[in-house]
């Protein structure tokens, strides 16, 4: 039944994306371990790991695209749960030293140790186990969504209000995991790792296994995405984004349907946060800065909200270019985000995945209207066009467009 | 109209405080007089050079005072050929010679020429004490309640009798009661009896302070009977009376914390309040008042030194204008084509503000600008137990004041009237012949405006750098958020709720810990009343 669900969610775009997309995650690794350093088609392991980031980057967006342009629920808290799954593996990865620590201590962390801390925190208990992390991973980031969520949708706080109290979210966890008696770090946070489920971090194996994960966790959180908004579900979804209060009139309890995609939502930045942190090796209270929450929606803006490729393009090309401006000429590197935040806002509202497909159906439907005229038997495109009054949202494209 | 009434307000305050600066200079005669007894130090053993030091000490004169210090240092000689006594230091082969009286230099001296005038621990006690009664004695009463206060810091049971003669003769009441607290340590300090000791406790115990509390805690834990009773209510009172003045000294700090929030939130309330936009920019705006007044200061020290006191006062309209300006340009350029779009308003002006952010990094470097305190603005004073720093003070004036010209401007001109009647209802008021589109690039000028004077105020406490903003800009939304949209009072309440229970909370929960508790109040705060604190009423059904 689960394998029908996810199944009905492949139509011929999404199938050509994911098809790309695990084309990409086997061949990169592949191309890294097996070709000869010589050849022109080998991947060096610093770029293996730099897209294994910007994948993980991707799902990050996704996850942000899935409340935002299917729910409207702008967060400008994302990175909160992003950097709480990361400290679940970070977690798991600092045992993992054990006793090749600097303090060599074969229970306690370096920075424990240097805090002169005798004992574990109860809280530390059970990350040396792979599987308890893993779930943690999920468990943590899921429940402080769904205790915040629930507070939150039950009293209506929507808009603008809930973006401004999730970014208070992230800012208020920041400062809790930049205290060092937190137990967490402090400032420096967990770095230092050793290996993974036996693999050592640093082995082009182990990066090039990272990146596997990472494509196969995107393409599986893809699918999923997918699933859940063409279900009834996802319906159900749209209609809260365009219009909350007659969704409510019409007797669906909103808060739930929020509450539930916004639980996954965490989740699956929880995952990416998982994913992110053994392929760059650090984990820091940095990671909560409400600019980076801010950073990661206009990641999902630049590719198109409201459409489940674009916020996975729009990650991997701006931080591509992040990447490229960053070394090149890093003093313009913040002109050029700002200019990217008002220029999509302005000039490019859909994104480039929504701009396109729009273009696109417009251009399908003027050649099948000039058939028409010119004596052929197709129908126009879609009666409602023509009369559709507010021209911004004007489109018979039937993949929903985002509102406010 | 905020401006000229602030302004008004700084000028008058200015005038008072030039007024007080002099403070009259100590009076010196007949110091020739004085010769004679400082040369007797040149002749006699130690027995009469202390009562000569007694002498000197009797005179109540300071200008001996440099020749007793040397004394005790072992740098007083006399010169053997006249028995001319000099204040010397080594020079060469020889030692160059000071005047004892008049400070000057009277030329040099062999190593054979002069022979040292010789001192032992016993006579510098003397000398000590009779420095301390000397400055006890002092035509300046602050030079006469500083060495008081040392007295009470040393708790020198020596200085007892000093201390008797200076009291009897001292005229100025304030200066007196420094003197009797002084005695009252001494005496505590000393083997004397213990009627005397009770009325020292009685002495200290009014004074009400944490010197007192810790010399009648010494007291209470090292003597026994009435004694002991009396330190012990004393202490009892003290503590009691600090536990008040802590209070009011975490409402001062938080009222100035207050102050803080609501000068940078204020803007942010009209903007959010009027327009319904999230301008995320609204920290750059205020730093960009901030660095307004660091253009102003270093064109005054380049151009009109003097000035300098004026500075703020001149940086004030300026910044208004530059960021009320870039405000308008703002609405004009980029917000009005967003209108309805809240959401995207707050990602547009999200990288507006890394523009101007990276744009002020580029001009003025990264690193932190020296904004300077003028005169006025410096220093401290103490009302009872608690210190006041003039900065903080002027800045919670200065809140006050932006305030309530806002809420002149909104609530007695025209363009206020206009701005509400497009708050409450916009189409309403276009129907009525308001240009709306013109009312909403004022009002954002003006919300930008007030955060470019918050700039300069705040350029007083805070490093200038091109972060500035960012520190303020999620303490601003939680205060509007906290306060209710659109509604002046409630930004009032709730900066100045929010810095009160900040800094009560901080004591037991230190700063970090303290501001995540308010944070988390809030968004508990959110969730039990969306609109804030103080709701505009109305009929609308949320969109």
């Amino acid at each position: 039944m689960m394998t029908s669900f996810l199944f009905r969610a492949l139509d011929a775009r999404a199938g050509l994306f994911l098809i790309i997309l695990l084309a990409l995650t086997v061949a990169i690794p592949a191309s890294n371990l097996l070709l000869p350093e010589t050849s022109p088609l080998h991947v060096p392991t610093y770029a293996v790991t730099l897209m294994g980031k910007y994948l993980t980057y991707a799902l990050l967006a996704l996850s942000v695209d899935l409340v935002w342009g299917y729910c409207g629920i702008l967060s400008l808290g994302h990175g909160a749960f992003f950097a709480l799954g990361g400290y679940a593996m970070g977690m798991y990865l600092m045992r993992q030293i054990g006793s090749r620590g600097v303090y060599g201590d074969p229970l306690l962390p370096d920075f424990m140790v240097f805090l002169n801390w005798k004992e574990l925190p109860w809280y530390w208990y059970g990350f040396d186990m792979f599987p308890f992390a893993a779930i943690m991973v999920l468990f943590v980031p899921g429940l402080l969504a769904f205790v915040f969520g629930w507070f939150a949708f039950r009293s209506r706080v929507t808009g603008v209000y809930l973006s401004i109290i999730t970014q208070a979210l992230t800012y208020a966890l920041l400062l809790a995991f930049f205290r060092n008696d937190m137990g967490f770090g402090g400032n420096n946070g967990l770095t230092d790792f050793k290996d993974i489920l036996g693999f050592d971090v640093q082995a082009d194996s182990t990066r090039a296994g990272l990146f596997i994960a990472s494509g196969l966790a995107l393409a599986l959180c893809f699918l999923l995405c997918r699933a859940l908004t063409r279900s009834k579900l996802g319906k159900v979804l749209v209609a809260v984004r365009d219009a909350e209060s007659r969704t409510r009139f019409l007797g669906y309890r909103v808060e739930h349907y929020k509450l539930f995609v916004w639980t996954i939502s965490a989740m699956m930045a929880g995952i990416a946060g998982a994913l992110y942190v053994p392929q760059v090796g650090i984990i820091n209270p940095g990671e909560f800065s409400p600019a980076n929450s801010i950073e990661v929606v206009i990641w999902v803006a630049v590719g198109g909200r409201g459409t489940l490729i674009g916020p996975v393009i729009g990650a991997v090309l701006v931080n591509f270019a992040k990447t490229w401006f960053t070394a090149a000429l890093p003093d313009i590197w913040l002109f050029a985000l700002g200019g990217l935040f008002l220029g999509v806002t302005l000039f490019l509202p859909k994104g480039i995945v929504g701009t396109v497909s729009q273009g696109w159906s417009a251009l399908r439907q003027r050649s099948a209207s000039a058939a028409y005229e010119a004596g052929s038997d197709e129908p126009p495109g879609s009666p409602d066009a023509p009369a559709d009054v507010s021209h911004k949202r004007a489109s018979s494209d039937a993949s929903p467009q985002p509102a406010e | 109209m905020s401006l000229l009434r602030s302004l008004a307000l700084v000028i008058g305050l200015l005038v008072v405080a030039l007024g007080a600066g002099s403070v009259p200079a100590a009076a010196q005669n007949d110091t020739e007089s004085l010769r004679p007894l400082i040369n007797a130090l040149a002749d006699g053993k130690y027995k009469e050079t202390e009562k000569q030091i007694g002498d000197l000490a009797a005179t109540g004169n300071p200008v001996v005072a440099p020749a007793l210090e040397a004394l005790s240092d072992g740098d007083l000689y006399f010169r053997k050929s006249d028995k001319q006594v000099f204040i010397t230091s080594k020079s060469g082969e020889g030692y160059a010679l000071t005047d004892p009286l008049t400070l000057e230099s009277a030329g040099e001296a062999g190593k054979r020429e002069v022979s040292k005038i010789k001192v032992n621990n016993s006579l510098r006690r003397v000398i000590r004490s009779a420095l301390g009664s000397l400055t006890l004695m002092a035509a300046d009463p602050k030079v006469r309640k500083e060495a008081a206060e040392a007295v009470f810091k040393a708790k020198d049971p020596d200085a007892i009798e000093g201390l008797d003669t200076a009291i009897a003769k001292e005229t100025n009441d304030e200066v007196r009661l420094v003197m009797e607290q002084a005695r009252a340590a001494a005496v505590l300090n000393s083997d004397r009896s213990d009627g005397e000791k009770l009325e020292a406790v009685e002495v200290l115990s009014s004074m009400g302070n944490r010197d007192a509390l810790s010399l009648l805690i010494g007291v209470r834990d090292s003597s026994t009977g009435d004694l002991q009773a009396a330190a012990a209510t004393a202490v009892k009172r003290i503590e009691k009376t600090l536990a008040l003045w802590d209070n009011a000294q975490n409402i001062w700090y938080g009222l100035s914390l207050g102050s803080v929030l609501l000068l940078a939130a204020i803007g942010l309330a009209i903007t959010f309040g009027v327009m319904g936009v999230i301008n995320m920019a609204h920290g750059e705006m205020v730093m960009i008042g901030a660095y307004v007044t660091f253009m102003v200061q270093e064109v005054i020290r380049n151009s009109a030194p003097g000035l300098f006191d004026y500075s703020l006062l001149i940086a004030l309209p300026l910044a208004f204008l530059v960021s009320g300006a870039i405000g308008v340009g703002i609405e004009r350029g980029i917000i009005r084509w967003l209108y309805g779009r809240p959401l995207e308003t707050l990602l547009a002006t999200w990288g507006l503000s890394l523009i101007l952010q990276q744009a002020v990094r580029s001009l003025f470097g990264p690193t932190n600008r020296e904004v300077g305190n003028p005169d006025w603005m410096s220093g401290a004073f103490e009302i009872g137990q608690m210190t006041v720093t003039y900065n903080r003070m002027w800045i919670i004036f200065f809140a006050l004041a932006v305030f309530a010209g806002l809420m002149l401007v909104l609530k007695k001109t025209p363009f206020g009237l206009y701005t509400r009647a497009v708050t409450q209802n916009r189409r309403m008021a276009a129907s009525m012949g308001i240009r709306t589109p013109w009312i909403d690039a004022l009002t954002f000028g003006l919300g930008s405006g007030i955060a470019g004077i918050a700039g300069v105020a705040l350029s007083q406490i805070d490093n200038v750098s091109p972060n500035l903003g960012q520190g303020y800009i999620i303490d601003s939304f939680m205060v509007v958020v906290f306060g209710g949209v659109g509604n002046l009072w409630g930004t009032l309440v709730g900066a100045m709720t929010l810095g009160v229970v900040n800094k009560f909370l901080e004591p037991y929960a230190g700063a970090v810990l303290g501001k995540i508790f308010v944070l988390v109040f809030i968004i508990l705060f959110i969730q039990k009343r969306p609109r804030g604190l103080f709701a505009l009423k109305g009929r609308a059904v949320e969109a």
